[in-house]
């Protein structure tokens, strides 16, 4: 265990049937950090965003989130403690309002009730600049004002650890600008971020530290100049 | 849903009961009007799991069988009075719901249906093997005296189901407008952003299994006495099962408003129709409603109305 | 004591009718295991292949199993019209789940319901030169009645198998479950493939119903306790594959007859149940699945 004990990841394994989709991962991420995890396509980056949001279960190793050892916890109970995430493919609630999205993590994962929850989710929508939204039905939104409402529902749970899984993927150059500012936001308000990209000009403006994982095994990790320059990351894509 | 004007609807039903027991109208509006509002109950439990959760029960005949049977039981051995029938009913019929959604509510849906469906044949089973409730011969119930105020037993047992109707939708409207219905809501749109928001999807769905399962015991636990000829292939009816999927769908699924309208409109037609054709021909006449409802406006009515007024909710 | 005969009669007459649940099971093994439609109508279409049979054999005296062999491209249409509504109503809105299972109850209920009105809630049986009779092995007697769909079932599953991993449109069947993007790369439809396939399921009804009105006599509502014995098939035999379905139809053939015997014959459809509850809570992968 490290000193700061935040995020531990150890040795976590997952298979599919014959497929070894993680082979004993291991990383740490400190508190307040902005940590990014990146690999090619197929190389376990959401596996293991699910094994540590609780959405799969790792058949080897253990996660520990601040002193807990998250084995057995189910999702529902690690959101309460902390953990948020933003789904790669939005998976907003169809059939209600932008705003009433936001009210269902602020009632079951902040406890935040009645007028409190409704200043709390007109705050968030002013973060997100969704505010005139609030009323529409979330089915109706464009493609960036989902991936904002998707930012916007994983901070309602009042995390301390979010992990957004390729929150920019197929925007515009500007709509990403867009997006860091916000994570950069939540950043400066204490909020530990792990972010999962391909866009490097992201990874690179936003991460302190980044791991970099290629067919289930983490083969890189440390500062944005030094993962650029590793040769064995240059591979992992080139070869791919 | 506003409190006011589900309070409004309330009262208006009450008054409209009172005034039909006071109409002293022929017993047979009585013996209709008891199915009807038996299938407002039975559609309103059905819709709490399947158009608030989204997990399709096609197993009501089992609860609501179970909830008759039980009162068999009850009133063969202790003779016992009506009150306590109605909580039997529902107890045993709710530990059945809690039961079976313990059981599967962990895997995808569709296996908490296909169990919903093979329960329903395992219980008829069980009931046609057991004699002490009178096996596949059927069973006699003796109905208690007259009472006072109402001119038959059955005029009573009509406002018992009144009442049961009026708990029933203020069952479905309590928990569509709390915390609860949010998450049930929010499980039936996407269950796996729910359970990562938070929502507790295990508890909330068999919360909503065994409420369900409870109110179609509840429908089911006066019947005995309304047909005084309990036998396995009358509780355990397939009508069942199609009328209470049919009445949410064809009313509206998403509130509780959807269930009483489909009930109302599909029940008192059925009750018309069977006068008139058979009943076979009546149930394949649903039958295809039902799925021309599911394919074309699988909002309902009330769906069919909201796109009318150019609501941006479905 | 067991008895020794007893228990070897149960036994036999459990593969025996194993390997005719297989050939109910097959469709669903297809539909639910290749393509992942819920098709809870399949048992009731098999009630439908069994009164056509019903009806051509009183009426032309036509064998059985020719006749169910001769329905086959009939009930194949019928699977490629369902398939289709089903798709264009349900699967490209992504609404399967909850519509698509509300979907195939109402088919259920409409062709129940329809045989009802038409053959009213009677057994209907048919006749043919060996369903009477049974040959002896020692202790254990062998129905012919049973033995002989039970062969059926042994040559359709090997024909479905073979079809399967052999042919073009076979393999494009496993495939487009887990890679439609490769298939239509391969100029393949994914959609055309997939009415072929739950063509095919449905087509097996039409001989699976041949099969079942052999056995025994058959009624409308019969479809219904085949629901839970067809999907618990499926599922431990996993999902897809066509001899796991075989191998799993076999075991719960062989419980249910030893449950019969011992227990009594009502209780036989408990056991499917059961079964499915237990392999869904311990193996949801089934005995051979991936």
């Amino acid at each position: 265990m490290t000193a700061d004990g935040f995020l531990e990841v150890e040795n976590v394994t997952k298979r599919f049937g014959g497929f070894q989709a993680l082979s004993s991962v291991s990383l740490h991420v400190r508190q307040g950090e902005r940590f990014g995890l990146i690999g090619p396509n197929g190389s376990g980056k959401t596996t293991l965003i699910n094994c540590i949001s609780g959405t799969l279960r790792n058949d080897a190793g253990r996660i520990v989130f601040e002193g807990h050892d998250l084995t057995a916890v189910p999702a529902h109970r690690r959101t309460r403690l902390g953990i948020a995430r933003s789904f790669q493919i939005p998976k907003p609630f169809a059939s209600m309002t932008v705003r009433d999205n936001l009210t269902i993590p602020l009632e079951y994962a902040a406890r935040a009730h009645g007028v409190d929850a409704t200043e709390q989710a007109r705050a968030i929508l002013r973060l997100m600049g969704l505010e005139a939204k609030a009323h529409a039905a979330a089915a109706t939104l464009t493609q960036i004002e989902m991936r904002k409402l998707e930012l916007g529902r994983a901070m309602a749970a009042k995390p301390k650890l979010l992990v957004a899984d390729e929150a920019m993927a197929g925007l515009s150059s500007a709509e990403v600008d867009d997006i860091l500012d916000i994570l950069f936001q939540l950043n400066a308000r204490g909020i530990t971020i792990i972010m999962i990209e391909h866009i490097m000009r992201a990874v690179m403006r936003f991460c302190e530290r980044i791991a970099v994982l290629d067919a289930g095994e983490k083969i890189a990790e440390g500062g944005p100049e030094a993962i650029l320059a590793n040769a064995a990351v240059e591979r992992a894509y080139l070869g791919q | 849903m506003r409190g006011r004007t589900f309070g409004v609807v309330v009262i208006g039903m009450v008054l409209a009961g009172v005034l039909f027991t006071r109409l002293g109208a022929n017993q047979y509006y009585y013996f209709a009007a008891y199915v009807i509002l038996q299938y407002v109950v039975l559609a309103t439990a059905w819709n709490i799991l399947g158009g608030y959760t989204g997990y399709v029960n096609f197993g009501t005949a089992a609860f609501f069988a179970l909830g008759a049977y039980t009162s068999v039981v009850l009133i063969k051995g202790f003779a016992a009075p009506l009150p306590v029938l109605l909580a039997a009913g529902a107890a045993v019929a709710g530990l059945l719901g809690l039961g079976i959604g313990y059981l599967t509510l962990r895997l995808r849906g569709v296996f908490f249906s296909i169990a919903t469906l093979a329960l329903a044949v395992v219980l008829q089973t069980m009931v046609i093997n057991w004699d002490y409730v009178g096996g596949a011969r059927g069973i006699s119930v003796v109905r208690p005296g007259r009472l006072p105020f109402f001119g038959s037993y059955v005029e009573f047992l009509f406002a018992v189901m009144l009442l049961l109707a009026i708990f029933a939708i203020a069952v479905a409207w309590w928990i569509e407008t709390s915390r609860i219905g949010r998450g049930l809501a929010a499980i039936r749109d996407n269950e796996e952003a729910a359970e990562c928001m938070g929502v507790p999807t295990l508890r909330l769905k068999l919360i909503a299994t065994t409420v369900s399962g409870s109110l179609m015991g509840v429908a089911g636990a006066p019947f005995p006495y309304y047909v005084t000829f309990v036998e396995p292939s009358s509780a355990f009816n397939l009508d069942y099962a199609v009328n209470s999927l049919a009445m949410p769908m064809i009313g509206g699924t998403t509130t509780w408003v959807g269930p009483v309208i489909g009930a109302i409109l599909l029940g008192t037609t059925q009750q018309v129709a069977t006068v008139t054709i058979s009943s076979a021909l009546n149930l394949l006449i649903v039958g295809i409603i039902l799925v021309a409802f599911v394919i074309l406006a699988p909002d309902g009515i009330l769906g069919l109305v909201q796109r009318l007024k150019g609501g941006a909710r479905a | 004591m067991v008895s020794l005969d007893l228990l070897a009669n149960a036994v036999v007459a459990g593969i025996l009718l194993g390997g005719f649940y297989a050939a109910v099971s097959l469709g669903v093994s297809i539909a639910f295991g290749l393509l992942d439609v819920v098709n809870i109508a399949h048992p009731v279409f098999v009630i439908l292949g069994s009164y056509a049979v019903y009806v051509t054999n009183t009426a032309f005296g036509l064998d059985p199993i020719v006749a169910g062999i001769v329905f086959t491209p009939v009930f194949y249409l019928i699977g490629v019209v369902v398939y289709r509504i089903y798709y264009v109503s349900f699967e490209k809105k992504g609404q399967e789940s909850l519509r698509g299972l509300v979907f195939f109850f109402g088919v259920l209920f409409i062709v129940e319901v329809g045989l009802t009105l038409k053959y009213g809630v009677d057994y209907r049986l048919v006749e043919a030169q060996y369903i009477g009779e049974s040959l002896r092995f020692g202790p254990v007697g062998i129905a012919l009645r049973l033995l002989v769909p039970c062969v059926v079932a042994v040559l359709l599953t090997l024909v479905l198998y073979l079809y399967l991993a052999k042919t073009f449109v076979g393999r494009a069947i496993k495939a487009v479950s887990q890679d439609s993007l490769a298939l239509r790369l391969m100029g393949a439809d994914p959609v055309k493939v997939k009415d072929v396939a739950f063509g095919i399921a449905i087509a097996t009804a039409s001989l699976a119903g041949a099969l079942l009105i052999m056995i025994g006599p058959v009624e409308p509502s019969m479809n219904r306790e085949y629901i839970g014995r067809v999907f618990a098939v499926a599922v431990l035999g996993g999902m897809g594959s066509i001899g796991g379905t075989f191998l799993a139809a076999v075991i719960i053939g062989v419980a249910e007859s030893l449950t019969s015997t011992f227990f009594g014959p009502s209780w036989a459809v408990a056991v499917s149940f059961g079964v499915l509850l237990l392999a869904l809570a311990v193996r949801p992968a089934g005995l051979f699945g991936s």
